[in-house]
């Protein structure tokens, strides 16, 4: 990118307004902003500007969005803290390295595709597909913890990591998550609150009561959770949720070999 | 990859590209009936502009002919002079028509060389004794299939389509329709991968009042098409989505299926899920999908589908492809992005996704009084199916 273009930030907190902004511009824009030092940023009225904060390689900057921004939010990340004040849509955290996003609102499909670190934390519900593909090497850990409830294809083919499916507003017609669950599951955990039937999980994993050691993993994220988004409802009661890990780390290891 | 038509002619020539696929599409309906004009979805539909690369572009809009609400509006795309007066003295032998012109057109930005764009409104002739609808689809077959270089864009009550070559925004100014008023408007913004991106095969696709917008593809475009040819309907469009029109006109006008009962046969369940299903509704799928095995789309899909009567949204069984949709007061939006929808409604009472392969149904209030005996007279169709060999006009 050609730096010496763009316009220079100088203070530690800048506000651009994406107001008719073409999705380009205004990621040259942040991207120049962080660039001359600022370590704030809001974008207000944002409508739908795909890849915004992607491959942004900066830790402790901290990205405010306001609107609703586009496909594939903070794909590629590797550090900075993205706050949504509104709905997300698709691909939010799409192979993000490191890093925060924080999503008050809901979010659509393919959420932390392929993720490999760093931390999705969604209040609401989210679609189909979401946490395919994560994958976790010694400390890096990519988490993904979602308030609402999920679609199907929850974690297919999850290699590493951790989801969390907190399941707030399921109800009869609304189940926690949906069909082919871990489908393809071969490594990570997740932990799910609310009733889950065997026939909506893959044939690659099973699901277990909390031990005390999952507890203690998940007391200081689900606090985190809380405090994010500011709710009062209770999310301790660790018997109302389930484990569900591989049970096998090669589940086609067999299809080929006699 | 999917052949498609044999036609000699194109209409300005079809472009080649072949690239990723993405399309946008967008619609609203005013539950209360009450008509605006363009503006809005065409400032949706700009929204989205990315998920298009200017090989397509349109619109269906109802209610925009209360002068003439119950004629069949004749849209008519021509590629060559001759087709005109062959098409017009094919017309005129078989309707009534009360009015003929031009559809204004406003060359402008991307989009200047273009076929003509001629409307209709006619009416059948009271000697005609065959279903009035069935006589039209008819029609509009006969044209598309014999006459070259003429194509029927559009053939409902009080409803029209507008498409092509382009972006939808630069269509939306060809066609002047921020001086159209609809209660209901589709937009598509086009992004054609295995089929070429020319003026016929633009989306929407209709035939009566049926229209249709897609996103995705349908792999199984070459049964689903020798099964409609089988009741009468021939593809033309050189698009897959063409056949998704005719399956609505033949599942829900000719069979008397449900929306409901359509989208399941359209994105049939799987077994094992038809398996944990209530007996009813289990013997229901699985007839459905004995009978319509052949009706059945493959491939990943969210379409919106517009009739006279309301908009109904549907996504493939597994849900390939984005659409969320959102109210606000007698409004409901359907969309591939929430953006697209917050861009002329900042602030919505409701925002959701549907569950893969469940239709979602918007309907006109004035429309909802009928759907009960609907429903009734749809399960008993359903009855009369079982075991029995359907045939075709």
């Amino acid at each position: 990118m050609a730096s010496e273009t763009l316009p220079l930030a100088t203070a530690q907190a800048v506000t651009i307004s994406a107001a008719g902004v073409y999705y380009r511009a205004l990621n040259e824009q942040l991207r120049a902003a962080i660039r001359a030092g600022a370590m704030e940023v809001t974008l207000t009225d944002v409508t739908g500007q795909r890849y915004i904060g992607t491959g942004i390689q900066a830790p402790s900057v901290k990205i405010h969005i306001y609107g609703v921004p586009g496909e594939d939010l903070g794909a590629f990340m590797e550090g900075p803290h993205v706050i949504v004040h509104n709905n997300a849509q698709d691909g939010v955290g799409n192979t993000m390295n490191e890093g925060r996003i924080e999503v008050h609102g809901q979010a659509g499909d393919v959420i932390g595709y392929g993720m490999r670190g760093g931390r999705i934390l969604i209040k609401g519900d989210v679609g189909y597909r979401v946490g395919i593909h994560m994958k976790g090497y010694r400390e890096k850990q990519p988490l993904i913890i979602i308030g609402g409830c999920a679609g199907n294809f929850f974690g297919e083919y999850m290699a590493g990591g951790c989801q969390v499916l907190l399941g707030i507003g399921q109800s009869e017609t609304k189940p926690v998550v949906g069909h082919y669950c871990a489908t393809g599951m071969h490594g990570g955990v997740m932990y799910i609150r609310g009733t889950l039937d065997d026939h909506q999980l893959g044939k690659e994993v099973k699901q277990f009561p909390l031990d005390a050691q999952d507890r203690e993993f998940l007391t200081p994220i689900l606090a985190d959770f809380a405090a994010t988004f500011d709710l009062r409802e209770k999310l301790t009661e660790f018997e109302r949720y389930a484990k569900i890990v591989p049970v096998s780390t090669r589940p086609y290891g067999r299809l080929y070999v006699y | 990859m999917t052949s498609v038509g044999t036609r000699s002619t194109f209409v300005r020539r079809p472009h080649r590209e072949k690239d990723i696929s993405a399309c946008g599409l967008i619609g609203f309906i005013n539950r209360d009936g009450r008509r605006v004009s363009g503006e809005p979805i065409i400032r949706a539909i700009i929204n989205m502009h990315d998920r298009g690369n200017g090989l397509g572009g349109g619109f269906a809009a109802y209610g925009i002919y209360p002068e003439f609400k119950d004629a069949y509006a004749l849209h008519l795309m021509y590629d060559e002079e001759n087709a005109i007066a062959e098409t017009e003295r094919l017309v005129r032998s078989r309707l009534n028509v009360a009015h003929a012109e031009a559809i204004p057109v406003f060359p402008t930005g991307t989009v200047r060389e273009h076929p003509e764009f001629r409307r209709y409104f006619t009416y059948v002739p009271d000697s005609v004794t065959m279903d009035h609808d069935d006589y039209v689809v008819r029609l509009v077959m006969e044209i598309n299939v014999r006459i070259d270089g003429a194509f029927v864009v559009s053939s409902g009550r009080n409803m029209g389509a507008f498409k092509g070559v382009g972006y939808p925004e630069d269509l939306a100014q060809f066609f002047r329709l921020d001086e159209y008023e609809a209660y209901l408007w589709t937009a598509h913004n086009r992004f054609p991968t295995n089929t070429p991106g020319w003026w016929g095969g633009a989306h929407p696709f209709t035939i009566l009042d049926w229209s249709i917008v897609h996103n995705g593809e349908i792999s199984s475009y070459g049964i689903n098409r020798r099964y409609l040819e089988s009741f009468g309907y021939v593809c033309t469009l050189m698009t897959d989505t063409e056949v998704v029109a005719y399956l609505f006109d033949l599942l829900v006008r000719r069979h008397r299926l449900t929306f409901e009962q359509a989208a399941m046969v359209m994105a049939p369940p799987f077994w094992e899920d038809i398996d944990r299903m209530p007996p009813e509704e289990r013997r229901q799928a699985t007839l459905l999908r004995q009978i319509y095995a052949s009706a059945a789309l493959n491939g990943p899909f969210a379409f919106l589908f517009g009739y006279n009567g309301g908009l109904i949204g549907l996504n493939d069984r597994v849900k390939l492809r984005p659409l969320v949709v959102a109210e606000r007061g007698d409004r409901v939006y359907m969309a591939s992005e929430e953006s697209a929808i917050r861009t002329i409604s900042p602030d919505l009472d409701r925002i959701a996704y549907p569950t893969a392969g469940q239709p979602v149904i918007a309907r006109l209030y004035a429309a909802e009084e009928d759907t009960p005996a609907n429903a009734v007279h749809s399960a008993n169709a359903l009855h009369s199916l079982e075991g029995e060999q359907v045939h075709g006009i």
